[in-house]
């Protein structure tokens, strides 16, 4: 077996507007076990940046600690990244963001990560209305530490070891409607045709995007006892609605008439195109989509998709006023107000 | 009883309760006396509480610029909080004056002190002349001020004009303030003999120096250092440096043509949230800071190792108050020593600066953003409460506009271009220092990953033990390198030769020249040297070897600096003595004599 990655290129790839190839847009090879759902994140992450033709080294790649937070290692070689420590990512990003807002925040992060040591920041993090894309790759287990039921695995279900989780569920997309996030989804990681494009939008909306993807462990939480298994969850997932992502140079065909359709118009001028599984189904509604969510919940079902946009949120940058120019690239000439100033203020002192 | 005049040398206190609007008028007393050009110096003696609970404003008066706090009793008492009257009558040193409000009598039991009582019916007066409650309140401290004007001979004219500058946007509140002030002015004169025997005389020895606390000065230089990326939760006593920070961007730094602000400050979660934003700012590649004091440096301990292993500039304003856990929250110490210099788990180090003043608070703050950037490490400004939220005479605040901010070891796109591959913790230069990459520089070039984690020089994940020894060795060699950028120590050096020398540093700054002048009254001559950074220069074990007798003094109990001193430049305990004051106040220079004296003695007595 080897653990170097072949840079072998197939000539036929194809190429995006930037005359990139899927593979330039790939990270190191992964370690994660065999069959992880991270990878599918991975995956499906190279392919929404690479659909998009997002230049790699304008993304930056966020992450806390745990399993989920090795994976930006595993994506975009050409983006900087920083694998931060546990559960603190989003206030590491909030400042990397407060000094470029130009630059795509993607930011992986873990039940643990998120849900237990990180519960304080993710919560401030989406009130911050950071514009940034946070995943959660949701597998309701502790990897690296072998095994531990996280605050997402749901109340009854048993770990590997047979340990019951004794106490309720943190569901993060509930958190994060409750707090204002102004795009919510959730995704199975191994259902990429619902992911990739749930991922486009994600990175092209103007705000704080959460998708929780249930992302089964296959070496801790693959068993008959747990709900994140892909068994499970194969066998329980329930799509809300299919997204299509339409950027904003394709034609955007006319649905008008067809009460199945919503075409959702984002910052760049994208559109989130939604067909609904549910009639009743109302992603700009924040609301019912937390009585959605329980209510799937109830029945043992996982209710995917997005499953709420507001596509005229404000960033904090927006709200806070910030120069356009990004922090860390004004001058000396801008920030100091030299000496004469100076000599007026301890002047003011006397 | 006898009297001698003491003129321009003397302490005031005043007794207050909290949140009755007294700091201003103190203030202003204060500042009078500064510009009749009498040095001044004055300690909030302040509760951890918002309203209601007795506080102290003491005002040292001394023309040789001895401007510690003076140990001891005081010499006027400005008692306006019956509920420590007591208390006050017995702070009063012979002699000296109790000035309280008369409306109601004074308890028997208070008043057979050897001292004199000035009794002014400061509430009925305002009583009379005011009727909204709240003026009735406020003023009795502005009749008090216009009192003390009186008796202790200060210019009327100078605190009129303080009035009117204070009230400059709201005309009706000057007419009302100046003829409170009247009122207690006029009554001195009618009921006292004025001045008393304690006199301010004008005098021509402030220069040019200014009045302002030291967090103000950090912020304005954080201000002039670049900073733009703010991370931080409110805490006392260092609230007030982002707060003056905010206050100083949003005349300094809004652009005027689009009303944009050029900087951003998030008062974050926690303190865990506050220094990850600043570090987040940071390895983006803008000049971040937060300001915090120790249970926030507890907090903050997670964050600090992870930017001095991944090598994230940061700088952190650390204005350090009485520990431990809570301790006192409003007091001052200097015992976040070794919580800063080794915090976080592993084999950690920080840069420390220790400001003596506020212009050094000014200086060194400005400084500390080109020290992050240019060690890629953060930056620890040790300030204290003292410093920090009291005024203090100060050289103005320096800036030369020829200063141009070092960025560092940063890689360009072009310079990115010419390399034919780039590591991002290869040591080329062999200071230890390697160059860094921003997000977003270059297409292909450049980018890596930033870890806690240990790595190789690429920045590759690694647990090889030859990677790891190779990057901690590293570490310790741009510590060392950081020597050389560091502001140095300030050596001075007595006329005459001596075996005996004193090392002091940050605000035990302000006892030194009194103290090197009593001490030298009783024969003992000192060398001085003052600590200004950490790591120690060499300089320093070269200052301790060269003395028989090293007395390192300090605000904290555990003798923290002796302690560095000794682990870090591999003294034996026996070198250095040590000094300390731990009280929640700032030490006096007479605390520094006693210790230096009692232990000559003793070593004289073994003789």
């Amino acid at each position: 077996m080897s653990f170097a990655k072949s840079t072998f290129h197939h000539k036929g790839l194809p190429k995006n507007e930037l005359g990139l190839t899927y593979r330039d847009y790939e990270g190191a090879l992964s370690t994660l076990c065999a069959g992880c759902g991270h990878d599918s994140i991975s995956a499906a992450i190279v392919h929404a940046c690479h659909e998009l033709s997002i230049e790699p080294h304008t993304i930056v790649k966020m992450s806390g600690i745990g399993c989920s937070s090795k994976a930006p290692n595993y994506f975009l070689n050409n983006a900087h990244g920083f694998n931060t420590v546990h559960g603190r990512m989003p206030s590491v990003t909030t400042g990397a963001n407060m000094a470029n807002q130009h630059l795509t925040y993607l930011a992986m992060s873990g039940d643990g990560d998120s849900a237990s040591i990180g519960l304080g920041q993710f919560a401030h993090v989406v009130r911050r209305q950071l514009n940034m894309v946070y995943m959660v790759a949701n597998n309701g287990v502790y990897g690296l530490t072998k095994g531990q039921l996280a605050a997402t695995s749901d109340k009854g279900v048993k770990n590997k070891a047979g340990e019951m989780s004794l106490f309720n569920d943190i569901d993060l997309c509930c958190m994060a409607l409750q707090l204002g996030a102004s795009f919510v989804a959730r995704c199975f990681s191994g259902d990429k045709r619902q992911l990739v494009p749930i991922l486009k939008a994600a990175i092209s909306h103007q705000g704080f995007a959460f998708i929780d993807i249930i992302s089964p462990c296959v070496t801790f939480n693959n068993h008959p006892d747990s709900t994140r298994s892909y068994d499970y969850v194969q066998q329980h997932v329930t799509a809300g609605a299919i997204t299509d992502y339409v950027p904003i140079k394709e034609e955007i065909t006319s649905v008008a008439g067809d009460g199945e359709y919503d075409d959702i118009c984002l910052h760049d001028g994208s559109v989130l195109r939604i067909k609904k599984l549910d009639q009743n189904y109302d992603a700009s509604n924040r609301l019912t989509a937390m009585i959605d969510i329980e209510e799937h919940k109830k029945r043992g079902e996982i209710l995917t998709g997005l499953l709420y946009v507001d596509p005229t949120a404000r960033s904090f940058h927006d709200i806070n006023e910030t120069s356009q120019t990004p922090l860390n690239q004004l001058q000396q000439d801008v920030l100091c107000p030299g000496e004469r100033v100076l000599a007026s203020i301890n002047k003011s002192l006397r | 009883m006898m009297t001698h005049t003491k003129i321009n040398d003397f302490v005031v206190k005043f007794a207050n309760t909290n949140g009755t609007g007294s700091a201003s008028a103190n203030t202003m007393f204060a500042k009078a006396i500064m510009r009749m050009g009498v040095p001044v110096s004055a300690k909030n003696i302040f509760p951890s509480n918002i309203q209601g609970a007795p506080t102290w404003y003491e005002v040292r008066i001394n023309e040789r610029d001895f401007l510690a706090r003076r140990a001891g009793k005081c010499d006027i008492v400005v008692a306006m909080n019956a509920q420590t009257y007591s208390l006050d009558v017995s702070d009063v040193i012979d002699n000296g004056y109790f000035l309280y409000d008369s409306s109601k009598p004074l308890s028997d039991t208070l008043t057979s002190q050897n001292i004199h009582y000035l009794g002014i019916p400061i509430a009925d007066i305002c009583r009379k002349e005011f009727n909204n409650p709240r003026q009735r309140q406020l003023f009795k401290n502005v009749i008090y001020l216009g009192a003390l004007a009186a008796l202790l001979g200060i210019e009327f004219n100078v605190i009129k004009t303080l009035i009117s500058e204070q009230f400059k946007t709201k005309e009706k509140l000057i007419s009302a303030n100046i003829y409170a002030l009247e009122l207690g002015h006029q009554y001195a004169i009618n009921h006292f003999s004025c001045p008393l025997d304690y006199q301010i005389q004008r005098r021509d020895l402030i220069n040019n120096r200014i009045m302002v606390n030291g967090n103000t000065a950090c912020a304005l230089g954080a201000i002039y250092g670049g900073a733009t990326v703010v991370g931080w939760y409110p805490i006392t006593p260092s609230t007030s440096v982002v707060d003056a920070f905010a206050n100083y961007c949003q005349r300094l730094r809004v652009d005027p043509a689009s009303g944009k602000k050029n900087y951003a400050i998030v008062q974050a979660e926690d303190e865990l949230a506050a220094i990850g934003i600043a570090i987040g700012g940071g390895f983006n590649g803008a000049r971040a800071f937060t300001a915090t004091s120790g249970p926030g440096i507890s907090l903050m301990a997670e964050f600090l190792g992870l930017a001095y292993f991944a090598e994230i500039p940061v700088v952190l304003m650390n204005i350090q108050r009485a520990g431990p856990s809570t301790g006192m929250p409003t007091r001052t110490q200097q015992s976040d020593i070794l919580a800063c210099a080794y915090a976080s788990h592993g084999d950690t180090k920080h840069i420390l600066l220790f400001p003596d003043s506020p212009h050094e608070c000014f200086e060194l703050s400005a400084m500390a953003f080109d020290l992050a950037d240019r060690l890629q490490t953060p930056v620890i400004i040790m300030s204290d409460l003292d410093l920090g939220m009291n005024d203090h005479l100060t050289a103005p605040m320096q800036w030369n506009d020829k200063h141009k901010y070092d960025h560092g070891k940063i890689l360009s796109m072009r310079e990115l271009d010419s390399l034919l591959s780039f590591g991002r913790y290869r040591d080329v230069d062999g200071d230890g220092i390697c160059y860094r990459t921003i997000a977003g520089t270059h297409p292909t070039k450049g980018a890596f990953f930033t870890r806690g984690t240990s790595r190789n020089q690429d920045a590759v994940y690694s647990e090889k033990s030859s990677d790891y020894v190779a990057n901690m060795q590293r570490l310790e060699r741009k510590f060392d390198s950081a020597k050389s950028y560091l502001p140095k120590p300030q050596v001075i050096s007595n006329d005459t030769p001596s075996d005996v020398a004193l090392i002091y540093f940050g605000t035990t700054s302000q006892a030194i020249t009194e103290a090197v002048y009593l001490l030298k009254a009783q024969g003992i001559n000192v060398n001085l040297m003052r600590i200004r950074a950490f790591p120690f220069q060499s300089q320093v074990a070269t200052f301790i070897n060269n003395h028989a007798k090293v007395f390192v003094i300090e605000q904290n109990r555990d003798a923290q600096m002796r302690t560095l001193l000794m682990s870090e430049l591999n003294l034996a305990p026996d070198n250095l003595l040590s000094i300390v004051n731990y009280d929640g106040l700032s030490i006096p220079a007479q605390a520094i004599v006693d210790g230096v004296v009692t232990h000559c003695n003793q070593q004289q007595e073994v003789s």
